[in-house]
């Protein structure tokens, strides 16, 4: 196995403060920070159960320009998606498919779910990963998509 | 007064939340195909994101549900269900194909509307399509009263 653009400086700090919001809103709301829960909320309103969520997804489109504002825009400039506008469909169509009937998504099963050491929470988790390494292996290895 | 404060709270979090994202890379989708790719060049990023959220967690959850009550709300709200079912397995599994197909799930594709292009927009508009019409079938077959439905 070759590893490559190996980065755990920032990926656990990144994890770290991802951690420390989804604490800080169970501390303050009662509330799990999964991102597919917090949206789904949003397609299927609930009345008087809309604000936070919406003023949730704001910030969450505000750390990243907080990200760029600290000085760190030069890094993300790069970023293009990895496959086509049809595959882009495609794969945002089975995230939203997927993270509904699943009740979840990384962050709601993979980081606050775990924590609570729920058994679902740990299905799902391997669920996707095993799907997520598979999935990669056929498209990047086998059909060479992206390669 | 307490409205407001919720309202600020949740701004707080949703901001650290996508600091943390973009700190930790994981709005750049080559990283997240890079971790799931184990059996080609692999980039092992994502684990310690995972990792770092999940320490921090293990930690303080408990000392969260020591508190009586939220800081700004009455109860804790946490998922109802607790069952293993088929749900969870299928979910996860077309979750994952979506996922490993593009390198989006839901954290990184709204962050990554700080740089708005145009295939964002395309991922993000997919993603609730898919979360609006999987909501609309899953309650039509859960208010059927068949037995085969329980899916």
């Amino acid at each position: 196995m070759e590893i490559v653009n190996f980065t755990p400086v920032p990926a656990l700090i990144g994890g770290a403060l991802i951690g420390l919001s989804a604490a800080f809103l169970l501390w303050s709301q009662g509330r799990i920070a999964g991102i597919s829960g917090i949206v789904g909320g949003l397609t299927k309103p609930v009345r008087g159960d809309l604000a936070w969520r919406a003023v949730f997804l704001i910030g969450l489109v505000l750390g990243g320009v907080l990200y760029r504002v600290l000085g760190f825009g030069v890094g993300v400039d790069h970023i293009q998606p990895v496959v086509s506008p049809t595959l882009l469909v495609l794969a945002g169509l089975l995230v939203g498919v997927g993270a509904t009937i699943g009740a979840g998504c990384t962050s709601g099963h993979g980081i606050c779910g775990l924590a609570r050491r729920s058994p679902r929470s740990l299905v799902a988790t391997l669920s996707f990963m095993g799907s997520g390494l598979v999935t990669v292996f056929v498209v990047r290895q086998l059909m060479g998509v992206g390669a | 007064m307490i409205q407001t404060l919720r309202l600020v709270a949740a701004l707080f979090a949703g901001m650290m939340f996508g600091l943390g994202l973009s700190v930790a890379q994981m709005i750049d989708p080559a990283k997240v195909i890079g971790f799931l790719n184990i059996f080609g060049a692999w980039d092992p990023s994502l684990a310690f994101v995972m990792g770092g959220g999940l320490a921090v967690n293990l930690i303080l959850t408990p000392l969260i549900f020591k508190q009586a009550r939220p800081w700004l709300a009455d109860y804790f709200r946490l998922p109802a269900k607790t069952e293993i079912d088929r749900r969870i397995v299928l979910g996860g599994i077309i979750f994952g194909a979506g996922w490993g197909l593009a390198g989006y799930c839901p954290g990184p594709m709204i962050t990554s509307l700080s740089f708005a292009n145009s295939s964002i927009i395309t991922i993000i508009l997919a993603y609730l399509v898919g979360t609006w019409i999987t909501q609309q079938a899953l309650a039509w077959i859960d208010q059927r009263p068949s037995r085969l439905a329980r899916a």
